[in-house]
């Protein structure tokens, strides 16, 4: 019944959608579709070793990565702990600088913009993080908490403004006004989260990176907070970089899904391809790793050996080939493969020597 | 199962806490049974009472503020709330193990893991310490440990997550335990690492014909881990069914709702989920009626006035409900 056996099997039915086709980038006059993207961006972190003093080695969280997201789309980023997907993501909305590769928002290359510069960039750009415990002030009531950034931003002209606007924001997550004067530690994490996508809001971005944000509830909490966020998406035409190790609920929310494995992108593409024809071994190990809600399903035999291997010093060749089970000796453990497209022009990338083809 | 008499048997239990804004009732009279060498499932979300009834379990419940309040606890026969305390700590590892959620806080930073384990088996074992240690090491190749007379002087920070949790079950299993406790054993895992821990308990199991009481939010770990499943809703048990009558076919709304909201058949166009409207009940202060009542999609007055009991609905099945047969599975793809 469920996914695990189409996923061995080629689609038949849905012809193959040129990804690209539907992205004129440049010429037409019209903003350019994509808003957010890095190109060959890495950030690496300096080991310290024993006190104080260097090592010299450096920690590769992010390792030249190039990913776009374009408006009004959700982009799907999946890994496990200590891939990068959330260095990446910061690294997207410059609250990290990356050590090379560039950013750009909106057709403009804010690689180096000083924080002064990306002030009124910060607007446009938010983030909802997976702890709605930790990322709430509990000391301010939730008017505080969603109200500070229209002040910041000077968003309301008259106090009453800033007040109807507040309560606008709540009724959009699905809150009552006569939570306003409450503090965080009343509600339940649910709500909390629904106080941090209120306070994203506030400012009317057009990026939202949804940093893990349903790791943390409880499975039918997890799906309200999932549907608000697709509601909202429709609605204000928000573009989402969606961070989760859950990849079931990647699917269901993404467009687009990229595949994270020791800082770099092994696999992306369109989410019913990827999940449908996945290429990649390792894509493939995360989906059968992962556990289905079918008592009968004939458990397919992919359990991974070992952990991941430290980004501190990773393996040569592809990060991935000690673990791989289609190895090919020679040159996996030599040759760093290149994020190429399977068949030109579907938009589905893979980094592999030997990738899954039928 | 009526033959033979279950491993563990638990009555009517009743485990509560002092709070600030008044008693709360974290489990509220559950029973049932973990028959010898198999799996059973406690599901629910936060706060539905699961922890909590592991815990009482082992008599573990911090008390004060937590107190065990009446029922009984029968271990082969033995029901272990009138145990004195010096023999419930024999139990405690030699009888009933337990692992937990947080393999990174529940190990002792200070100590190498070997010491740790070694520790376990010296308490509950009249055995010498080098004796203890070749069983240590035999233990950690048993819960597959890379070499395990090398990492039997390591300290937990310098293993992995997963191997930490191996480490855990290493402990738990020093002195062959008849009943694991394991609660959200591989919820702070990727999924890959969990994979792997699943199926190492699912491999010493049947090595060692022990039962597990598999303590989960997550139903796919149920649907491939526990052979029958009693799922909990606000301090009660609110459905019990063998695994795979219960995902066919849940006789109770709350079961169907959890498993509504997983996803798991292809996306829809619309990208959203099913859900299960509002919130958990607060349990210091509760309606009459049926717990669930006001979430349910297939309330009537009845429910809202008294609360359903837990009966038998169809052989081998119980559901607290006043509708168990309007519960309708979706029709699967």
């Amino acid at each position: 019944m469920s996914g695990s056996k189409d996923l061995f099997q080629p689609a038949t039915t849905a012809p193959p959608i040129r990804e690209e086709s539907v992205d004129p980038e440049g010429g037409t006059g019209q903003r350019p579709r994509t808003l957010v993207a890095t190109e060959r961006v890495a950030k690496y972190f300096p080991v310290r070793a024993g006190w104080l003093g260097r090592s010299g080695r450096f920690l590769r969280a992010v390792d030249g990565v190039s990913l776009r997201v374009r408006r009004g789309e959700t982009m799907g980023l999946v890994g496990e702990s200590g891939c990068g997907k959330s260095t990446l993501g910061r690294l997207m909305l410059r609250l990290l600088d990356p050590t090379f590769g560039r950013i750009i928002f909106d057709g403009r290359d804010v690689t180096q913009s000083s924080q002064r510069e990306l002030r009124p960039l910060r607007r446009r750009m938010q983030i909802i993080f997976q702890d709605p415990y930790s990322s709430l002030n509990p000391r301010m009531t939730v008017r505080e908490i969603v109200g500070e950034a229209i002040r910041i931003h000077k968003l309301a002209k008259t106090r009453a403004d800033e007040e109807a606007r507040i309560v606008e924001l709540l009724e959009q997550v699905g809150m009552r006004p006569d939570a306003m004067d409450r503090y965080p530690h009343e509600f339940s994490g649910g709500q909390r989260q629904r106080i941090g996508i209120a306070r994203a809001l506030a400012v009317q971005p057009e990026f939202i990176l949804c940093d893990e944000p349903i790791s943390a509830l409880d499975v039918s909490i997890q799906a309200q907070i999932v549907n608000l966020l697709v509601e909202l998406q429709e609605r204000l035409g928000l573009a989402y970089l969606f961070v989760s190790h859950d990849l079931k609920v990647v699917e269901h929310v993404s467009h687009r899904v990229a595949v994270m494995y020791l800082g770099k992108i092994v696999e992306q593409g369109l989410a019913a391809t990827l999940y449908e024809e996945a290429a990649h071994p390792y894509t493939r190990a995360l989906l059968a790793a992962a556990p289905q809600l079918d008592p009968d399903r004939k458990r397919v035999r992919l359990v991974l050996e070992g952990d991941v291997p430290s980004p501190i010093d990773p393996p040569s060749g592809c990060a991935f080939h000690p673990r791989c089970p289609r190895v090919v000796k020679g040159t996996c453990d030599r040759e760093v493969p290149l994020l190429e497209e399977t068949f030109r022009g579907t938009g589905h990338r893979v980094a592999c020597w030997n990738p899954h083809t039928e | 199962m009526v033959e033979t008499p279950p491993l563990l048997r638990v009555r009517d239990l009743v485990t509560s806490f002092r709070t600030d804004r008044g008693p709360l009732r974290a489990v509220d009279h559950v029973s049932f049974d973990v028959p010898r060498a198999s799996t059973v499932a406690l599901v629910g979300e936060s706060g539905c009472g699961k922890s909590v009834t592991a815990l009482s379990i082992l008599r573990l419940v911090a008390t004060p503020p937590g107190r065990i309040e009446s029922g009984t606890i029968e271990l082969e026969g033995r029901d272990l709330l009138q145990l004195p305390e010096r023999e419930m700590r024999a139990v405690r590892g030699n009888h009933v193990s337990m692992i937990f959620q947080e393999p990174m806080t529940s190990l002792n930073p200070v100590y190498t893991v070997g010491w740790q384990i070694m520790e376990a088996i010296r308490l509950h074992q009249k055995k010498s310490r080098r004796v203890a240690r070749a069983r240590t090491v035999d233990l950690l190749g048993l819960v597959g440990i890379p070499e395990p007379d090398t990492h039997v002087d390591a300290y937990p920070h310098q293993l992995s997550g997963g191997q930490r949790q191996r480490v855990m079950i290493a402990m738990a299993l020093a002195c062959e335990p008849k009943l694991l406790v394991a609660d959200e054993p591989t919820t702070a895992l990727d999924v890959t690492i969990q994979a792997q821990i699943l199926e190492l308990l699912r491999e010493l199991q049947q090595r060692l014909s022990m039962s597990i009481l598999l303590i989960t939010h997550d139903l796919g770990v149920v649907a491939e881990n526990a052979q029958h499943v009693v799922v909990m809703y606000a301090g009660q048990v609110v459905e019990s069914a063998p695994v795979r009558d219960l995902f066919a076919r849940p006789m109770h709304p709350y079961t169907h709702g959890l498993l509504d909201s997983v996803p798991r058949a292809k996306p829809s166009a619309s990208r959203r989920l099913r859900t299960i409207e509002g919130m958990v009940p607060d349990l210091r202060d509760l309606a009459a009626g049926c717990r669930f009542a006001e979430r349910c999609p297939l309330r009537i007055d009845k429910c809202v006035l008294d609360e359903p009991p837990l009966d038998e609905v169809a052989p081998g099945r119980l559901s607290r409900c006043w509708r168990p047969q309007d519960v309708q599975p979706e029709a699967s793809p």
